[in-house]
């Protein structure tokens, strides 16, 4: 069986990683199956973890009165899920349910918060990869919310 | 080739999506030339006008043509609106096709954005057809919504085919969709392809095909295997109007499937 540190070289957002600061990352995290419909995180909650897909698929989503759950994105293997355990107030913007059984590494937060405080070159290497991965997303929302494919537009 | 409109009856209609309809076209007498994937016909609806409209099947002849249309105004709502064993008037082929030849021995990129799978669907039909020259198949293809996905009987078949890698997104779900969510640029690239060696074909909204090849490119794709199909306001389809011109390109003659290297910085161009 793989360990943790292996498993993130296939990452794709931290396989450019020192195998060291992989290792250091894996320090916090530990693996967990979660099945359909199994809540990862909750909105409102503190945001004391993220995760990494391994297999599977979660969905994004925020609750809407008169629309129920909608769905934002869905991320899949290789995928970061989280980002609010980074920056303060540290709490979790939207809610993320498993949509099939899903493989994943859970990271505490917390631990690695601390880490990168104590290690800044760990510390700047994370938000490096983490910015990369909000940026990413920011313009994927940016392109889902030009709404291209309205009949209005002509094409 | 002719700017005549020739006589087809509507052979048979399908309802593909709320406001998009496939009709199959067949000739009174002998018919137009056969016709390659990507090239286009110009639609007369009688009394109302006429629309440039890519094949999306039935390529070779005596099959009847097929062309998928939305009714996004009033050309297309009354081409929408004809019944079976109406009449339309159907002039073409025109425009550059699909390099599919150049794809052969090579692994092959679909992207395509909501009507825009179906100017490639004839791609696709090629590629399987002769499977055997090519190398592997992949579709990314992302719509508005799941009501808005085309063809889902043949989406469903080619997801169950092995020699395909069905990637479909929707950007915004319904409670009932079990799929991805998210624009088309999240499966790029496929991850059956190597890029390097790929050839890519992309039709959908322009910023959409921006942001895909962009991708593309990232990923290795070089701009010279990267074609996209454009679409501008063809009337008369044979360069000579002036109405698709993008610059010193004619659409209708010179496209509307360009190398990306040829069109990239023409698309970024506000004044065009």
């Amino acid at each position: 069986m793989r360990t943790i540190a292996e498993l993130l070289a296939d990452v794709p957002v931290l396989a450019d990683l020192p195998p060291e600061q992989r290792a250091t990352i894996a320090g916090c995290g530990h693996l967990a199956v979660f099945e359909r419909d199994a809540w990862l995180l909750r909105e409102g909650d503190p945001a004391d973890r993220f995760y990494v897909i391994r297999e599977g698929a979660v969905a994004i989503e925020t609750f809407a009165p008169q629309r129920g759950a909608v769905t934002l994105q869905t991320l899949h293997a290789g995928d970061v899920v989280g980002w609010s355990w980074l920056v303060a107030p540290y709490r979790t913007a939207h809610d993320a349910r498993a949509v099939e059984r899903t493989h994943a590494i859970v990271f505490d937060g917390a631990c690695l918060r601390d880490k990168c405080d104590r290690d800044p070159a760990l510390g700047y290497a994370v938000l490096q990869r983490f910015a990369a991965v909000i940026v990413e997303r920011l313009q994927r929302t940016r392109l889902q919310v030009l709404d291209l494919y309205d009949p209005a537009s002509g094409t | 080739m002719t700017l005549a409109p020739l006589p087809h009856r509507i052979a048979a209609r399908r309802q593909e999506t709320g406001d998009v309809w496939t009709l199959a076209l067949e000739p009174e007498g002998p018919g137009l030339p056969a016709f390659a994937p990507g090239q286009f016909a110009m639609l007369h609806a009688f009394g109302a006008g006429e629309v440039p409209i890519s094949i999306s099947a039935g390529l070779e002849r005596p099959a009847p043509l097929h062309h998928t249309v939305r009714a996004a105004g009033t050309v297309t709502s009354a081409l929408c609106d004809l019944r079976e064993g109406a009449y339309v008037g159907v002039r073409g082929p025109y425009g550059r096709a699909w390099p599919v030849a150049e794809a052969e021995g090579r692994d092959v990129v679909i992207v395509a954005g909501g009507i825009g799978l179906a100017p490639l669907r004839p791609v696709i039909h090629h590629v399987l057809a002769h499977r055997e020259r090519f190398g592997r198949l992949a579709l990314a293809y992302g719509s508005r919504s799941p009501a808005d996905l085309l063809f889902r009987d043949e989406l469903a078949a080619w997801r169950a085919r092995p020699d395909i890698d069905v990637a479909v997104t929707v950007d915004r779900a319904t409670p009932a969709w079990r799929g991805r969510v998210g624009v088309v640029t999240t499966v790029l690239p496929p991850p059956a392809v190597d890029p390097a060696g790929a050839v890519a074909f992309l039709c959908g909204p322009e910023v959409m095909m921006r942001f895909a090849a962009a991708a593309l490119r990232d990923a290795g794709l070089p701009g010279t295997a990267i074609h996209v199909s454009l679409e501008r306001n063809m009337v008369c389809a044979v360069g000579h109007c002036g109405h698709c011109q993008l610059r010193e390109l004619f659409v209708c003659k010179d496209g509307p499937v360009f190398c990306h290297d040829e069109v990239a910085a023409l698309l970024r161009r506000r004044e065009l």
